[in-house]
């Protein structure tokens, strides 16, 4: 049966891959502290689990240590020539867009065929298997008809991941500062401050400040998920729920929507807001969030005027 | 109340624009230790949450395919079909794929499309080319802009569908959390009442994407056109 540590062996490789080739790019200046922080991300999935604890930790302060002191750049050029894609896009343009498309349509039906037919694959885990599984037929059906050197797809990735660099790992890294910021009991100081700070007596005044607060505070903590629990027992729950009797499906479920207004204006959420850019190589780096504010405040609103007139 | 100098650490190292990796781990060390916990209980707390999401980092498995496809034009390809497809505006094209990443969210299919997967290959070129097919002369800020939308409309796209799905964990959160409450709730209630939300998302977006087309075929006297 196939299991998420396939994957992780799988990504593992092919960050080990990225480092390998990153150290021997010499039009790199940095290509050490790029080659070191592709390697321990490597080490981190083919052996993570073996590491320990307090090891992961100390791997993650070395990770720190590399992108904080400045020792990951990126090469200069190394694009295909334009000219020359374009040569190819006319030869092979149908051919290219087919192959985009078979990770998206594997990813699709294993979803589907690994949680009817049991024994595969995890079921848990199908969709991120199948989109493993894609990447492996689409590399492979790619190199068949197009035959490039063997690197070059490799190559090609590691120019991609050098410009997006250590924002890379930034989810992660917010991802383990909520469980830091857990063990630390954070959230239960800010609901009891929110929780003193709301105005009695208004079933509208408590409705907004649910609503305010639950984008507020996921836009400090990136995760509409951590901010949930602290505003549902701070407010949700006391005054919404049990004081003015609101139905608890629209307060929770609509009350989460809220908090994923937040998620699209913080820089937090860095894996949707900060790495696209990264990804898309945009000059302003809270270019996607710019875009999103425009969104994201009507629709709270929006979100508010749901609660107070559906939940009540 | 002193656990929440990580809180003032984050906003202040983003606002100064530190290094965000640096900022993140300033901010756990402080807050751990204002809790009363030692460096190494911090450290082996980081290191344990690091490793169980690892699976976040998984999509830059698809970097050396979309390398490969790129290397060998598929942005250039994704323009040209634009440039075929008279009907294709920008406001068109962002919307139906607003649309689309709603209808997959909402059955499940999260990572289906993403930013590594189909926004940089696909939809931002492509959104490209649309606006170029009405504006010549589109200049660097207006192209930024359009990537930027490319990518946020995948995002309002995901949020606002993924919540309709019955197994998603953000349901499964809220029913866990209620039933500590004692509110025994199906999980077909919480995904019923995302549907207003979808409906509003994609209405507003799809506003502001027409009002983008509108800015975009805006030819801007003055600037040069980037080439």
């Amino acid at each position: 049966m196939i299991t998420l540590g396939f994957v992780y062996v799988l990504t593992g490789l092919t960050f080990a891959l990225f480092a390998a080739l990153g150290v021997a790019d010499r039009s790199n200046p940095k290509r050490f502290g790029n080659a070191a922080f592709w390697a321990l991300l490597a080490l981190s999935m083919l052996g993570g689990d073996w590491l320990g604890d307090f090891g992961n930790g100390l791997l993650v302060l070395a990770l720190v240590a590399i992108a904080g002191t400045g020792q990951i750049g990126r090469a200069p050029g190394g694009d295909v020539p334009a000219e020359e894609q374009a040569a190819h896009a006319a030869r092979h343009g149908p051919f290219l867009l087919l192959v985009a498309l078979i990770i998206p349509a594997v990813a699709l039906a294993g979803t589907f065929l690994f949680k009817w037919v049991p024994g595969l694959a995890d079921p848990k885990q199908a969709t991120l298997i199948s989109l493993a599984l894609g990447v492996l037929i689409a590399l492979g059906v790619g190199m068949a008809r197009l035959k490039p050197p063997l690197l070059l797809p490799a190559q090609q990735g590691r120019r991609l991941l050098d410009a997006v660099g250590w924002a890379a790992i930034l989810p992660q890294m917010l991802a383990s500062l909520g469980a830091v910021f857990a063990l630390a009991g954070v959230g239960e100081v800010v609901g009891d401050l929110i929780g003193t700070a709301i105005p009695h007596g208004s079933l509208f005044g408590a409705v907004l400040a649910y609503g305010l607060g639950m984008a507020f505070f996921t836009m400090v903590m990136g995760n509409a998920f951590a901010a949930f629990p602290v505003m549902l027992a701070a407010v949700g729950m006391p005054l919404l729920v049990m004081q003015y009797e609101g139905d608890p499906a629209v307060v929770a479920a609509i009350g989460m929507l809220a908090g994923f207004c937040g998620t699209l204006m913080t820089p937090m959420a860095a894996n949707f807001n900060l790495v696209p850019a990264a990804l898309l190589e945009l000059k302003n780096p809270y270019g996607v969030i710019k875009a999103q504010i425009g969104t994201a405040l009507p629709l709270l609103a929006v979100n508010i005027v749901f609660i107070w007139l559906f939940a009540f | 109340m002193l656990v929440l100098i990580g809180i003032l650490i984050i906003i202040a190292g983003f606002l100064l624009r530190f290094n965000p990796l640096l900022v993140i781990m300033a901010s756990a060390l402080a807050t751990g230790l204002a809790a009363g916990l030692d460096i190494a209980a911090i450290i082996a707390a980081f290191g344990k949450a690091f490793n169980d999401t690892r699976y976040v980092s998984i999509v830059w498995i698809v970097l050396p395919v979309i390398g490969l496809l790129e290397a060998y034009g598929l942005q250039q390809h994704a323009r040209s079909l634009i440039d075929r497809m008279k009907g294709a505006t920008l406001g068109r094209l962002l919307t139906s794929y607003l649309l689309l990443r709603q209808a997959m969210a909402a059955v499940g299919l999260t990572s289906v499309a993403g930013h590594a997967q189909t926004v940089r290959p696909l939809v931002a070129p492509m959104a490209e080319a649309a606006a170029e097919a009405k504006n010549d002369a589109l200049t660097d800020d207006q192209r930024e802009e359009v990537k930027a939308f490319s990518a946020a409309t995948d995002n309002v796209g995901l949020f606002f569908g993924e919540d309709i799905f019955l197994a998603i964990g953000s349901i499964l959160l809220m029913k866990g959390l209620l039933e500590g409450y004692g509110y025994v709730i199906e999980p077909l209630h919480f995904s019923l009442w995302a549907i207003p939300t979808a409906i509003a998302a994609f209405i507003i977006h799809g506003f502001r994407l027409r009002r983008l087309e509108k800015r975009m075929a805006q030819k801007t006297p003055g600037q040069e056109a980037s080439a």
